[in-house]
């Protein structure tokens, strides 16, 4: 069941990319943060709804994925820094790769991150394509 | 009557040709593109399927619509094509859109017509008073048998539409359906493909239920085709669709917004409320639209609408079919067969 488990308890990040702002110093965090590095005590935290704008401030091509990721290969894997500040990594999808550049334009998309074999849970959540 | 306060689209960039399907089976293409009017088809990506298709419709709906998705009370998925054979795919769209959890929701399966038929639950949900808005998504990743003759036609896409009782973009005058048991396709529990009666699903199936629930309606209502501004059907292939259309007494000008089969495909549960959103793309203030779904199994549902003075508003808010049309990139037989899990994998 831990897969079942993992992919529920993922659900408000991936499927909303739900982070965390510190109203204290305005940091934005993503995956949330319950306690902020920088004021510590002194901060406090509320979730925020990211915009899933942003662009891409490096990548890396996957060649030789694992056995799950064999259909979509070869794939982009990016760190797109969000228009709020936080920085997520994620796939880039349906675009050609020869054309992928740093600073490119990016949106949130939903689609199928992995399936848990044939039988198991399916897990859904954010990618990035190229905003028009 | 209620009416639509959102309609969002989703149709995924992968594109065949009916000319690379038909190499790979030796078929003639100009006479498969010339019998069933289809060119080329929309193919789901590899993490892409019904779930997906309609988040991003709906979202799209919603970027339309402008509304507090907490205040949608009911979420519907219509396909036939849900990810989990146990488990609702509504959960999934609700979570996602952040609709949950002050709501019902439930997946429908009526072939091609279940997502037709979630608008008319939510419009008797909304019309009741039991609901503020409804949110209804028909979309499909259709599948046919390497070789079937369905491959040339299965494709994938969604439309989700938002339904309430105020700030309508278009309203429900009517909506009649017409039903029987008409074992035209089908798939059995287990199977991965459908099964057809080749030329059964047309006259007794297809043809006798759009034509009659079209024709229920207009008679419910003492009017007839030239009435409308548009029509749309659903549409298997290109060929039944003109010819429903033209039996039921349309020109070519009511018809042409609402077909897309050419250029994507069928889109199964998808296609007649992506017809319907083409419509609603061009649609003018006091247009009047025909929209008759199909689903095998069999029936159709028929629904007369009249386009309100706000259509334009927040039209530019989210992309149009036509956008959506235009983003594609080819792929050959091989990463199409890869893309649909065609391929046995070690």
């Amino acid at each position: 069941m831990t897969e079942t488990v993992r992919a529920w308890r993922h659900i408000p990040q991936r499927y909303n990319l739900i982070g965390s702002k510190c109203l204290q110093c305005g940091k934005v965090f993503f995956p949330k943060r319950i306690l902020c590095p920088e004021c510590r005590r002194k901060g406090k935290l509320e979730e925020i709804n990211l915009s899933g704008k942003g662009k891409i401030l490096t990548y890396s091509v996957i060649e030789t994925p694992t056995d799950e990721f064999k259909d979509i290969a070869p794939y982009v894997v990016a760190i797109v820094e969000l228009e709020e500040g936080a920085k997520v990594t994620t796939q880039i999808v349906d675009y050609d790769i020869e054309k992928i550049e740093i600073g490119k334009e990016v949106e949130m998309v939903f689609r199928k991150i992995r399936e848990a074999g044939d039988d198991g849970v399916i897990s859904y959540g954010f990618k990035f394509r190229i905003k028009d | 009557m209620s009416g639509i306060v959102g309609y969002g689209v989703y149709i995924p960039s992968y594109r065949i040709k009916v000319e690379e399907i038909a190499r790979v089976w030796g078929d003639n293409p100009k006479a498969i593109s010339r019998g069933l009017v289809v060119d080329e088809k929309s193919v789901p990506g590899a993490d892409e399927d019904t779930a997906t298709i309609s988040v991003e419709a709906a979202r799209n709906a919603l970027k339309r619509a402008m509304i507090d998705p907490q205040k949608i009370g009911a979420v519907y998925v219509g396909s036939e094509s849900h990810p989990y054979a146990v488990k609702p795919t509504s959960t999934i769209v609700a979570e996602a859109v952040e609709a949950s959890p002050d709501m019902t929701a439930a997946d429908l399966e009526f072939a091609c017509k279940a997502g037709t038929a979630g608008m008319q639950i939510c419009m008797g949900l909304v019309d009741s008073g039991t609901i503020e808005y409804g949110l209804a998504v028909g979309a499909d990743t259709a599948q046919g048998a390497p070789g079937d003759a369905l491959e040339y036609t299965a494709s994938a896409g969604g439309a989700a539409y938002i339904i309430g009782g105020k700030n309508t973009i278009a309203n429900f005058e009517e909506t009649y359906s017409y039903t029987t048991d008409t074992p035209d396709f089908y798939r059995r529990e287990g199977q991965p493909y459908p099964r057809h009666g080749g030329r059964f699903t047309g006259e007794p199936a297809y043809f006798k239920h759009v034509l009659s629930a079209a024709k229920g309606l207009m008679e419910r209502l003492g009017k007839n085709a030239s009435d409308f501004d548009h029509v749309v059907f659903h549409q298997p292939n290109g060929k039944f669709y003109l010819r429903a259309a033209k039996k039921l007494g349309f020109n070519n000008e009511q018809a042409k917004t609402g077909l897309l089969t050419p250029v994507i495909g069928n889109t199964y549960s998808g296609a007649t409320p992506l017809g319907l959103a083409a419509i609603l793309d061009i649609a003018q203030p006091g247009d009047k639209i025909l929209a008759v779904s199909y689903g095998s199994g069999a029936g159709s549902d028929a629904f007369s609408l009249e386009v309100t003075d706000l259509i334009e508003k927040n039209r530019n808010a989210a992309p149009k079919v036509k956008d959506m049309i235009k983003k594609k990139t080819y792929v050959d037989y091989a990463v199409y067969a890869k893309y649909k899990g065609k391929l046995r994998m070690a």
